[in-house]
């Protein structure tokens, strides 16, 4: 998993709300077991480019300079609907590490910590002043995020503090894979399935019960 | 944070404290997972990253798959793109290396894993359920704990069998009185979901109760739970209770005999407790719900059928007025008049909200004797071979088909359109699914979400029809 301490970079302003992951990336560009690596052309696909498939020039992401960004502000909900991971691949990908937005969809937020993407959650008005502050300077003041120090730093200075769990905190600079640290616990799982398999037998018997074990 | 035994619990808090493996610290638990099922979409990538990993799949006897999304849903699968079928010939070689039950194309068993997995029997009272797909949710109908995981939460399940997860906050909707004649559970749910908001239950457990659950079929009960993420809630249930016992006894996989019997006692114990405390509740008189349908690209945008589409300037809020903007644009209509009269080019009768036989009863009572109007494409897609055989057993397929419209093979299809099953461009249809978001159905299509009752009458009229009155 990618690591994420500080980042100091382009903010690119997407204050829409409810922006699901259907719009972040679409289905047909996930189907199939190959498509790490080419998803970034189709990032914000539906946003990005004309009926006749050429770029639309008023969709922010397509302007120098926030081309470049790699933190997106974003609105209420960001990234509800689908659970699809490619969502959060495919913005990283196009070199986003950062989305600052009001609220998460919940699996979406979950899959960020996944990748090495650090969510932040600030207030609607935060969001919207960072949003101005990069506005007037035309993209060019650059927001900072350091996840040691839990803050963001608007371009003209303004220190915002932002609360992140400790365990993600933890594995998000250090990179770390929650499968390898899961596995460690391996004994309390078989454990726990012992246990259960007395109290609850019937979780564990479905295939017997129906006649087709393996 | 952790409820002492003797404190009143939620239903909620009663799966979610059995499945805890260990409390790993900071508001993170290893929680136990009782069934993960598989499609095709993410089903083979997952196991293929397990093994890239150099792991073996903990615990395959709990893991179940089948084909849904990526596959046609055409007579005899024509249609399917070639990745469509490397992705099923993938899911098939991996599902039987590790062990995995498979239900496959043409097979009792296969169509969307969330219509599948309570018709057989794995969804269970009191389960905890994943999958790869946001809508896992639905279990939740038969007071299971379910809800959709990413990709390397998947690998995650495969290789422990367990997730790393934080204790949501817990919302209870009661759907109070009886319904009005024409009114289905997906009004319910698109009503609640017009009142609170996309997301109005993003970080909520969401338990559904009141007098209308309760007399409500199960697989009412399934389309509620269904649309829970719609609502940005993660999980939604119904508290077990005789009517799902009922609907369960007997299903394959289903306990049986002293089993059967150990386990109901168990379930139910599951209900939560009179006096246990939810962090928000919420009321819904469901005398005063009409049909439903939805005007722009949120399930939020929504208005009864004799409504009117509404109208950005009115909007206080100016976030919420620039999305009414754009989604009035992206679909092509003015705010100010009816919604009912807009003309439509497709009807999709389906998915894992609405494809279920009651479901395909309801649409058929209103489509038997009509016609679908000139110019409408109309289709039906079982959401299961059980759904698909037993529709056409009582002639629902004939219904159909008699009164013009396309009878499919089961699966996902036009729901997401991962299939090349697309509405085309600037059309227009009323869909039975769960999302009208921004290209959803198809680049540019139109998507109006309603009940099967109200889809047949769009298909017969050629235009979103009151199903009081037009059906
Ligand atoms: S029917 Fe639609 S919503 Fe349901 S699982 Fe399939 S694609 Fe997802």
């Amino acid at each position: 998993m990618n690591r994420f301490t500080r980042l100091e970079a382009v903010a690119a302003p997407i204050l829409i709300e409810n922006i699901d992951t259907d719009v972040i990336i679409r289905i047909e560009r996930l189907v199939g077991n190959g498509i790490r690596g080419t998803l970034a052309p189709w990032c914000f696909g539906a946003l990005r480019y004309r009926a006749d498939g050429s770029e639309d020039p008023d969709f922010i992401l397509n302007r120098p300079p926030y081309r470049e960004a790699q933190i997106i502000l974003g609105g209420r909900n960001f990234g509800c609907g689908s659970s699809r991971e490619g969502a959060v691949w495919s913005l990283q990908e196009r070199g986003v590490a950062c989305v600052i937005a009001p609220s998460f969809g919940d699996i979406f937020f979950n899959n960020c910590f996944q990748n090495g993407i650090l969510p932040v959650v600030l207030d609607e008005a935060t969001v919207a002043g960072l949003a101005r502050e990069v506005e007037e300077s035309q993209g060019a003041g650059k927001v900072t995020v350091d996840l040691e120090e839990r803050v963001v730093v608007s371009p003209s200075g303004k220190h915002f503090p932002f609360t992140v769990e400790a365990r993600r905190r933890e594995a998000l600079l250090q990179g770390l894979d929650e499968i390898g640290t899961t596995l460690r616990q391996a004994d309390a799982i078989t454990r726990f399935q012992e246990r259960d398999r007395q109290a609850r037998p019937w979780v564990y018997a479905a295939r017997d019960l129906a006649g087709d074990a393996a | 944070m952790a409820a002492t035994p003797q404190a009143a619990r939620t239903l909620f808090a009663k799966i979610w404290d059995e499945h805890v493996v260990s409390d790993l610290g900071d508001g993170a638990v290893l929680l136990h997972v009782d069934r993960h099922l598989l499609h095709d979409l993410g089903g083979s990538r997952g196991l293929l990253d397990l093994k890239q990993r150099g792991l073996s799949v903990h615990s395959p006897h709990l893991t179940f798959a089948t084909p849904d999304h990526a596959i046609s849903s055409a007579a005899g699968r024509a249609g399917t793109t070639e990745t469509g079928w490397n992705l099923l010939r993938a899911l098939r070689a991996e599902t039987r290396d590790a062990g995995i039950r498979l239900f496959d194309v043409g097979e009792r068993g296969q169509g969307i894993v969330h219509v599948i997995g309570p018709e057989l029997g794995l969804s269970l009272p009191g389960t905890l359920i994943v999958c790869g797909d946001s809508h896992t949710c639905t279990h939740g109908g038969l007071g299971a704990l379910a809800f959709g995981i990413g990709s390397s939460e998947l690998s995650h399940v495969l290789a422990t069998q367990t997730l790393v997860q934080r204790r949501p906050k817990t919302m209870r909707v009661r759907f109070e009185g009886a319904t009005a004649p024409g009114v289905l559970p997906k009004d319910l749910i698109l009503h609640l979901i017009g009142v609170i908001g996309a997301a109005g239950g993003t970080g909520y457990a969401v338990e559904y109760g009141g007098s209308a659950i309760r007399a409500m079929p199960v697989e009412g009960r399934l389309t509620i739970c269904n649309l829970s993420i719609e609502l940005g809630a993660k999980i939604g249930m119904v508290a077990p209770d005789d009517t799902t016992f009922a609907y369960l006894q007997g299903k394959p996989y289903a306990p049986r005999g002293e089993a059967w019997d150990r386990a109901v006692a168990a379930w139910r114990e599951l209900a939560s407790d009179a006096d246990a405390v939810f962090d928000r509740e919420v009321v819904i008189d469901v005398a005063l719900v009409a049909p439903q349908v939805t005007w722009g690209t949120s399930p939020e945008h929504v208005v009864p059928v004799d409504g009117l589409i509404p109208d950005p300037a009115a909007e206080p809020d100016p976030t919420r007025a620039r999305a009414m903007a754009a989604a009035l644009d992206y679909m092509g209509l003015s705010p100010g008049g009816p919604i009912v009269g807009t003309p439509v080019d497709w009807v999709f009768i389906g998915s894992c909200t609405n494809g279920r036989l009651s479901d395909l009863r309801e649409a058929a009572d209103v489509a038997r004797g009509g016609r679908v109007a000139d110019g409408v494409r109309a289709w039906v897609v079982p959401g299961s071979e059980i759904v698909k055989r037993e529709a056409e057993a009582e002639g629902l397929d004939r219904v159909f088909v008699e009164a013009g419209f396309e009878w499919r093979e089961p699966g996902c299809s036009m729901c997401l359109a991962a299939n090349g099953e697309v509405v085309p461009a600037g059309q227009r249809s009323v869909s039975t699914s769960n999302r009208n978001f921004v290209g959803r159905q198809g680049p540019r299509a139109r998507t109006h979400l309603a009940s099967p009752a109200m889809a047949a009458a769009a298909a017969l009229a050629g235009a979103i029809a009151d199903v009081r009155r037009d059906g």
